[in-house]
């Protein structure tokens, strides 16, 4: 198990991305699943820093790393306002420029790069995500 | 994130290095709104040596297209691609909103 604590700010996401790919990596995932849990984990922290500390003072992300032989399990807690990503509903995929929302690709691309996702409010605790992924991507 | 900007006769040609998240991609929207500053929406994104790119980047460049494709004035472009990058694309379904080029003579050709 790994385990490191970030300041919530979009400058420290090249190292949280750091800090899980060598996680990964030592777990054995294969090529493909580690751009997915780089960019996942990306998206999803970059999401509690906009959202769950949104309007707060900078708070931190605790991130544990996880696996047995066929998973890798990453959680991340923070310490912000509740921000349950499994609610957010799918983006906009039209191919048309002009009516097409920006927001909500984070999220979208969370649900598919990842086998599992999960989340919980831990009352005044804070926000815990787990995010699950093969270590041997389906063909 | 650098990027590097190269006029052209009928377009400007930027290419770009490094890695663009949250942290990085309001340099990227910079970049797109400088380039229309001068009054010039016709551009060709070289993306050979972007490593990473998150959806913050998307947005960047969704944004960039409207702009630039606005009163049919141009549009924006990709050239050389990365694979990984261009799974993520495909996922978000960005493709079908921008003309992807293998080699930058042939991007810069369409102006």
């Amino acid at each position: 198990m790994r385990t490191a604590i970030f300041s919530a700010r979009f400058a420290e996401l090249e190292s949280i991305r750091q800090f899980v790919n060598h996680a990964a990596i030592d777990a054995g995932m294969d090529e493909t699943g580690l751009c997915a849990i780089e960019m996942a984990v990306d998206e999803a922290c970059s999401n509690i820093i906009e959202h769950a500390y949104a309007g707060m003072p900078a708070g931190d992300i605790e991130c544990i790393c996880e696996n047995d032989e066929h998973n890798l399990t990453i959680v991340l807690r923070d310490h912000g306002q509740p921000f349950d990503i499994t609610k957010v509903p799918d983006p906009d995929l039209s191919n048309v420029l002009e009516d097409r929302k920006v927001g909500g690709l984070g999220v979208y691309l969370i649900h598919q790069l990842m086998d599992e996702v999960r989340y919980e409010r831990m009352g005044e605790a804070g926000n815990i995500l787990t995010l699950v992924r093969r270590l041997k991507s389906e063909p | 994130m650098e990027i590097t900007v190269q006029h052209h006769k009928h377009c400007d040609l930027l290419a770009i290095k490094g890695k663009v998240d949250s942290f990085t991609a309001p340099e990227l929207t910079k970049a797109f709104e400088k380039t229309n500053d001068e009054g010039k929406f016709k551009i060709v994104l070289d993306m050979e040596k972007l490593e990473y790119m998150s959806s913050a980047g998307f947005r960047s460049l969704l944004v960039g297209q409207r702009n630039c494709r606005r009163y049919n004035r141009g549009e924006i472009v990709l050239a050389r691609v990365p694979k990984k990058i261009m799974d993520a694309l495909e996922l978000t379904g960005f493709t079908p909103l921008f003309k992807i080029f293998d080699d930058v003579t042939a991007a810069v050709g369409t102006f």
